[in-house]
């Protein structure tokens, strides 16, 4: 079983969203962690990045896969997690403490269209 | 086995192909030919090739092959494996590839380098796509006119393609210009600029500045090497470049009309994950003991797919073998001998051929090491074919009207004096 | 083989060397100025050349290559490299040869591309060849390059989209990609083959044409050929085929002849050069008549190709001849439907039916999966294959399936061979529904037994310097 927190967003592409203010902390679920195994690099944008929702903003890569990671949000990256650069095995030892990147939201409405913890719980159908 | 398969015939095999695309009869091509009448005809296809004495350079370099190269190519373990998958009974294909990613770090003074690619031009033209690739957004690759014709080619046809704008620096006395090159920065549009160590002139260029003026502009520097020179020259890593790329021929490889040869590729840390081919790295097995395997492996296409930095999935696995055996052989005093040798060579050449009368000096002031141009007083053309009917490959045309010669070690000063002999016998 | 533990730096000692060169007969030359001169040591290894090619032996026993055994490796033509190959390729005459020495001097390199190009015409049915292209994915690129080429002589310059199969090999999405082209992928039916039906709504004036390899990556022919060569010419685009499975083709169709517009061919696997541990390769490409002049604007590679390879590949048509190449690809027919029939009881055939050159398993029947103890994977049975002498074959490829096992055996594997091989397959089958974890812990046999990968990622060591 997949540890789902209450009171973060998720999006289809199993990103987690956790709001402050007008900034948007984003991250992968630990079911997409788990459906990763062992991480071995996390691509990150850099700091003043235009990020879009619904477009590529980094990737996850293990040994045999690359897995491209979906901004649920539009708006400005105004941090990176660079803890990950050499510790990407923290996405797997928890996905929510692993944030990947923080934005500043361009349009907070787009949150609207995220799923809830329930929800995502019956997404992923575990 | 027909019968398990529950066919009839060969023919059966094949019921799903739509009959008019079966092919009826044998191809128009000869009857089967024996080993012996195999030897005979490529002897005889052999003999029609006229035997010369290199004299000319211009990518593709008569170096000597210390006997021991073909001798342990040849095993069968290394010739007949396949890219090394199944690292548990690859590791002495993995192995040598760590040797020859150690060696191309050390001779170029970069961080990491692949496993190698096809071959020096096609290096420069991935070089320019991963310059593309760090640099987001910018559109544009500078090339040196100084670089090798055929690599300003291929890395132009690539990008045309590929769909970056190249810009050909126009060369200042036989070198790139530091102050053509900051002009064309200026436009900010510039996402990397490929400027040969040692040029298309056999001028060994000084690019101090290049790297400062280059990373002010947020782009990458890729150098463009001879590695056998590099033993000598100063490297890509000294000047500040981003990535090294280049031919690995020079380091012993057959001339074999043009290949197979091994590109090679290094580049610093920083942009290791952007760099294209096959990779080998260091871990261990469940043992603990020290084990070899191909590794960041989800750059590559077979992962990536349409969104890898590059399509190439082999390496030239072989050629990076030889260079590996090469290199070891020769050691730093070898290497540097090599060089020492055939610029020695060159210079004498050089001098003698100013002698005759029958050639200005292009670049009297510029350093070089094995390979010069000259401008011939007389028709360019004839100068070769002369030679030519003497036996020398020597006094190769070039666009700009000059002619180049080059020497290695494997010259002798004999050899040189008869060239320099039907030169003025003119 | 054993485990041979050294590298190359750590047989070194200092003031040794292996080199043997003339005594420098010139005036020395003026010492190149400081400002272009290494000033790093030039740090290479010392070694005398016993102890380079003790190393180097001692390195090759840890490899396995088609001399040692059976190599299965699907879609990677794993025949037999004739030896007479390797020594006309180092003929003095051509391994020689400067590669700008006038046409009138290198006749006989003339007359090898020349007759090369003819029977490579006269094996698939295109009009013209290039030789330039280093690689299978070399040649893709150089083939997508004439597509595109051919489109922007005509003026037709919306045409950016390629349309590339869901079990396509990687290669061609990213050369695709390489290419400046848009790749459009399109789906496979149940029974393995392009839905020609999902095909038709792609079609249009923004397609430059249609990527496939025929048989497919499953080892089946696209039955459907005829009409997906004419509804892609019927929408302007041209259709490219992916050499890489050419050999159950070779003396029985031509992809000329089946409606594709250019192709390229592997040298190195269809006609049975080498593949050095990973190249160096060959990859031709022929197009039909109409595009063969978009040919000449593309400069791919440094020279002419690799003519190494080139010689070795018409050395062995030359000596196949017209009579056994004919045989070539339904000998490999033969020996792969021979193997799939034989172990399809205790491996997993997604799609029956006859099969081409190579056959995809998706595992194991019975993984042996129970209670705590997780079933054996594809991974693991190539592992334990490791141990009985065999070559694994490509796993987890086409993506298709989650337990790809895709199986090539090509012709020149005699009939004990290839039973041998179903043996040992038929025994790890055993051995994982009675114990999973023999298969878990394999290899045994091997120099070496399992990799860190996930180490060797995340804190990658990737030269000899890095280690001290």
């Amino acid at each position: 079983m997949s540890k789902i927190l209450e009171g973060l967003k998720y999006s289809e592409s199993h990103e987690w969203v956790k709001v402050e203010g007008n900034v948007a902390y984003i991250g992968v679920s630990d079911f997409a962690q788990k459906e990763m195994g062992d991480i071995t690099y996390v691509d990150m944008p850099e700091e003043g990045d235009d990020v879009l929702a619904g477009e590529e903003f980094g990737a996850l890569e293990s040994v045999k896969a690359s897995s491209e990671l979906i901004c649920p949000v539009s708006g400005v990256v105004v941090a990176v997690n660079s803890a990950l650069e050499d510790a990407p095995e923290k996405v797997n030892e928890d996905a929510y403490a692993a944030w990947i990147i923080k934005v500043e939201m361009s349009d907070a409405s787009q949150l609207d269209a995220l799923m809830d913890a329930a929800a995502y719980k019956d997404m992923i159908g575990e | 086995m027909l019968e398990r398969i529950g066919v009839d015939k060969l023919e059966d095999l094949y019921s799903d192909v739509p009959s008019e695309f079966l092919k009826k009869g044998p191809y128009a091509l000869p009857d089967a030919m024996s080993e012996q009448e195999i030897r005979d005809y490529f002897a005889s296809l052999e003999a029609l090739n006229a035997k010369l004495n290199v004299f000319v350079g211009a990518g593709a370099y008569d170096h000597y092959t210390p006997a021991v190269i073909p001798y342990l190519c040849a095993r069968s373990e290394f010739l007949t494996a396949y890219t090394p998958y199944q690292c548990e009974i690859s590791q002495g294909t993995l192995r040598y590839i760590f040797e020859y990613q150690s060696l191309i770090c050390g001779l170029t003074g970069m961080d990491v380098s692949n496993a190698s690619m096809y071959d020096g031009p096609t290096a420069a033209a991935e070089a320019m796509k991963m310059a593309i690739a760090c640099t987001r957004k910018k559109t544009r690759v500078l090339l040196s006119g100084t670089l090798l014709p055929n690599v300003i080619q291929v890395v132009e046809t690539y990008a045309r393609f590929h769909g970056v704008a190249i810009t050909v620096l126009p060369p200042a006395e036989g070198v790139t210009s530091l102050q053509t090159l900051e002009n064309e920065l200026a436009a900010d549009d510039v996402a990397g600029v490929i400027v040969p160590s040692v040029n298309r002139y056999g001028i060994v260029e000084d690019h101090s500045g290049f790297a400062e003026a280059v990373h002010e502009r947020k782009a990458v520097l890729v150098e463009y090497c001879d590695p056998s020179a590099l033993a000598v020259v100063k490297t890509p890593g000294e000047w500040g470049a981003d990535i090294a790329v280049g031919d690995g021929q020079p380091l012993g490889l057959p001339l074999c009309y043009g290949g197979p040869y091994v590109g090679f590729m290094a580049v610093k840390k920083e942009h290791m994950r952007k760099m294209p081919g096959r990779i080998v790295g260091q871990t261990v097995d469940k043992e603990g003991r020290r084990v070899f395997v191909l590794t960041l492996q989800a750059r590559e296409q077979h992962i990536k797919r349409e969104k890898a930095t590059s399509n190439i999935c082999s390496n030239e696995s072989l050629m990076a073998l030889w260079v590996t055996i090469y290199l070891s052989l020769m050691g730093p005093e070898g290497l540097k001998e090599v060089n020492r040798i055939s610029s020695d060579g060159a210079h004498y050449l050089k001098a003698e051929l100013l002698k005759t009368g029958q050639f200005q000096d292009v670049f009297p002031d510029k350093p070089f090491l094995k390979e010069f141009v000259l401008k011939p007083v007389g028709c360019a053309c004839q100068l070769q074919q002369k030679l030519e009917a003497a036996g020398f490959f020597a006094a190769l045309p070039t666009e700009e009207g000059y002619v180049s010669f080059c020497v290695t070690e494997k010259r002798t000063r004999a050899e040189i004096d008869r060239l320099v002999k039907v030169v003025k016998e003119g | 083989m054993k485990y041979y533990d050294k590298l190359i730096f750590e047989v070194s000692k200092e003031g040794r060397s292996g080199f043997s060169l003339p005594v420098n007969a010139f005036p020395a030359a003026p010492a190149l100025p400081e400002a272009v001169r290494r000033e790093a040591p030039l740090d290479l290894p010392e070694v005398s050349e016993p102890d380079v090619v003790r190393h180097y032996t001692n390195l090759s026993q840890m490899n396995f290559g088609v001399d040692t055994g059976f190599y299965p490796l699907g879609s990677c033509t794993m025949k037999y490299n004739p030896k007479i190959n390797e020594e006309i390729a180092a003929l003095p005459g051509f391994a020689g040869l400067h590669p700008l020495m006038r046409k009138e001097s290198t006749q006989g390199a003339q007359k090898v591309y020349e007759e090369m190009g003819k029977a490579l015409s006269a094996i698939t049915g295109m009009h013209t060849f290039t030789f330039d292209p280093c690689a299978g994915a070399h040649g893709e690129l150089t083939g997508l390059m004439i597509m595109r080429q051919y489109h922007l002589n005509r003026g037709d310059l919306g045409r950016t989209k390629v349309i590339v199969p869901d079990s396509a090999h990687g290669t061609n999405p990213a050369s695709a990609a390489v290419c400046g082209l848009e790749v459009v992928e399109v789906k496979s039916l149940e029974n393995g083959r392009i839905d020609v039906e999902a095909l038709r709504p792609l079609l249009g004036p923004d397609i430059a044409g249609m990527m496939m390899t025929n048989p497919n990556t499953l080892g089946l022919f696209e039955t459907e050929i005829k009409t997906i060569a004419e509804l892609v010419h019927g929408a302007g685009g041209l259709l490219y085929y992916d050499g890489a499975n050419m050999n159950p083709l070779m003396g029985v169709v031509r992809p000329g002849d089946m409606g594709f517009d250019i192709m390229h061919l592997n040298l190195h696997k269809t006609f049975s050069t080498p593949h050095g541990g990973g190249g160096p390769g060959s990859g031709p490409v022929g197009v039909a008549e109409h595009l063969a002049g978009c040919i000449p604007s593309l400069k791919v590679s440094a020279f002419h190709g690799n003519f190494g390879v080139i010689l070795r590949a018409y050395a062995y048509i030359l000596s196949l001849g017209k009579d056994y190449l004919r045989q070539v690809g339904a000998y490999a027919v033969l020996s792969a439907n021979y193997i799939k029939e034989c172990l399809k009881d205790v491996y997993k055939l997604p799609i029956e039916g006859v099969c081409k050159h190579e056959f995809v398993f998706d595992g194991l029947l019975n993984d042996g999966a129970r209670e705590g103890v997780p079933g054996a994977t594809t991974l693991d049975v190539a592992k334990r294959l490791l141990d009985y002498g065999f070559h694994a074959p490509t796993i987890y490829f086409p993506l298709l399936f989650h337990q790809a096992l895709m199986i090539e055996p090509t012709e020149t594997e005699s009939k004990e061979t290839i039973d041998a091989f179903i043996a040992v397959m038929r025994k790890i089958a055993a051995e994982a529904a009675e114990d999973p974890n023999i298969l878990h812990e394999a290899p045994h046999c091997t120099p070496i037994s399992r990799p860190d990968e996930t180490t060797a990622a995340r804190n990658p060591v990737l030269k000899y310097q890095d280690t001290l």
